[in-house]
């Protein structure tokens, strides 16, 4: 291994061999389905603009589907609460509607279905592998939080909605409907940082947007409301090759579920759930499980050692 | 057996010592931002002059606590009026303004922009759009307006939604000629809804007419200032029952005459209070 500053080819990039074994679609088909998700969650907001169809109206911060539903980023309602507004009905039943709906489909799935600053983050952390770029300045996973913390207090000091003023999630999704502006510079920073200073350094430290859904995720766990989980169920075929450790966001997340004896489920909130482990796993170790069928998971198994530890801590 | 273990309290230290390093860091760091961003914030509060709100919008401080940035008043606007402020505008990002010079507010009677607002950051309290003040038309510029040089432009008059309202004309005698009449337009600020269109009309260059947010159009009189006339209307009657002749007073210079004037007569000037 070299120490870095050289461009690896395909065939040297984590995932190759599962195109090898599985194929080229298996390999990327959660990547592609995500990308999918993402242009026409985004589509469907520029159908009113671009072709008159008013299906969804609105940003991602606040919309209105087909003229009756409202729907309103929880985090945003939060921030205006702090400020000391409380909304009128609309906003409160429309957060309400989001909240609900990642809480059963596990938090952080909006980070990898929905965000469109997701699309350049990933970019920059295949951009990083590719170019070998190992160099990175380590921040610390918790900054989020505080981020968080501060997208919330401020607002209580000062009365204005400060995250807001440079919230790239609402800012690149706004930005494509109403027109960027000069907006495309804080993106290309947000590109250049994750790919040059920090590997995975926006989404997954700073970002308090995706720190608010952790959070979600993670109160929809304890309280056993969420559908949907990445289950390594077949983990007895783990051959060590890394690969799901180099393409995941949020690497420590794997290890428990993938090394440790108890359950094989992924439950950590940071897991955006982007399947991207599923994909790049040529011995397909790793599955999306929703609640119900994990519980079929520990007799469809071979590992009757996981089982039973899975079933104890059940 | 009585040796103690130094090595996990060592190591208990350390993570200890981590921890808090690691927490003032990030804490640190994250106090910075927000202290940058606070700063920042404080910025865009003073918007351009020329950004006016969207009818119904809550005073500016508690509008920029109260907007999501949504867009839904900007995609109901039947007018294409209102925009969404970029980032480096002279507007909160993200926040919707419109610029009468460019397309002024047409006042719809059903006001779909407030009906979008899914926050009440346009006060859905607003149901009658003659009520709306986004700002205040104001003549600023006395010496270019067509009008006020005794030409009969009229434009602003003409157009404004509430003619003879909001806008009237008030004859004055043209002293450049002195034979002819100036007509001009004078804006009132209890029916002017802001709406711009008078200074999306003006034919100037550079309009003479602009809407500006009150804040900075009005003045505002001290708490305790009463127009005595109007006082007097209230109550019926002078609230001063008459007026009190006080004594003039004069300095005690016997016989000197005061800036050539000759002293008074009649008193010799120790009345007084």
């Amino acid at each position: 291994m070299s120490k870095g500053n050289r461009v690896l080819t395909g065939e040297q990039m984590p995932g190759a061999e599962a195109v090898r074994t599985k194929g080229w679609f298996l390999a990327w088909r959660w990547l592609l389905a995500r990308r999918v998700s993402q242009i026409s969650i985004m589509g469907l907001f520029l159908l009113g603009p671009l072709a008159d169809l008013w299906w969804i109206k609105g940003n991602l911060s606040s919309s209105l589907v087909l003229n009756t539903v409202p729907l309103t980023d929880p985090f945003l309602l939060l921030q205006t609460l702090a400020a000391g507004h409380l909304p009128v009905t609309t906003a409160l039943l429309g957060a309400l509607f989001v909240l609900g709906f990642y809480a059963m489909l596990g938090g952080r799935i909006f980070c990898s279905w929905v965000c469109p600053v997701n699309v350049v983050t990933d970019t920059a952390g295949w951009l990083r592998r590719r170019l070998d770029i190992r160099k990175t300045s380590k921040l610390s996973r918790s900054m989020r939080f505080w981020m968080l913390g501060m997208a919330l207090l401020v607002p209580g000091l000062t009365g204005y909605l400060v995250w807001e003023l440079v919230n790239p999630v609402s800012l690149l999704h706004r930005g494509l409907i109403f027109g960027m502006g000069m907006g495309w510079t804080l993106i290309l920073g947000i590109f250049l940082f994750d790919l040059f200073v920090s590997r995975r350094g926006w989404c997954g430290h700073l970002c308090p947007m995706g720190a608010f859904y952790n959070l979600l995720g993670s109160v929809a766990e304890k309280t056993g409301v969420s559908l949907i989980k990445v289950n390594a169920k077949d983990r007895s075929r783990c051959n060590d090759c890394m690969d799901c450790f180099a393409v995941c966001p949020e690497p420590q997340v794997i290890k428990p579920a993938l090394k440790g004896k108890g359950s094989p489920v992924i439950i950590a909130s940071d897991c955006t759930q982007c399947g991207r482990c599923i994909d790049v796993c040529a011995q397909e170790v790793f599955h999306y499980n929703t609640r119900f069928a994990q519980f079929d998971a520990t007799t469809s198994t071979g590992s009757s050692e996981y089982a039973t530890n899975y079933k104890a801590e059940k | 057996m009585k040796v103690t273990q130094p090595k996990p309290q060592a190591r208990n230290t350390l993570s200890r010592r981590q921890f808090l390093t690691d927490t003032g860091h990030a804490a640190c760091s994250v106090g910075l931002i927000g202290l940058g961003l606070g700063m920042y914030g404080q910025q865009s509060v003073v918007h351009a002059t020329q950004a006016l709100r969207p009818p119904g919008a809550l005073d500016e401080e508690h509008f920029l606590g109260a907007c999501v940035r949504c867009g839904l008043c900007v995609e109901d606007c039947p007018y294409d009026t209102l925009k969404l402020g970029r980032l480096f505008d002279p507007v909160t990002t993200g926040t919707p303004y419109f610029d009468a010079r460019k397309v002024p507010c047409e006042m719809c009677d059903d006001i779909p922009c407030v009906k979008a607002c899914p926050t009440g950051a346009l006060d859905p309290e607003l149901t009658d759009i003659d009520q709306s003040r986004m700002g205040l038309a104001v003549l600023i510029d006395r010496e270019n307006c067509l009008n006020m040089q005794g030409l009969r432009c009229d434009v602003c008059y003409r157009v404004c939604p509430l003619i003879d309202k909001a806008i009237t004309l008030t004859m004055l005698r043209n002293p450049r000629t002195g034979v002819h009449a100036i007509f001009e337009p004078v804006v009132h600020s209890d029916a002017c809804t802001g709406c711009g269109k008078c200074e999306h009309a003006c034919v100037l260059e550079e309009a003479a007419i602009k809407v500006f947010p009150h804040n900075l159009a009005k003045g505002e009189l001290g708490a305790h200032y009463r127009w005595g006339w109007k006082e007097k209307e209230k109550a019926g009657e002078a609230l001063v029952p008459d007026i009190i002749d006080l004594p003039d007073r004069r300095p005690e210079l016997e016989g000197l005459p005061i800036n050539g004037m000759p002293p008074l007569g009649g008193n010799s000037g120790k009345g007084g209070f």
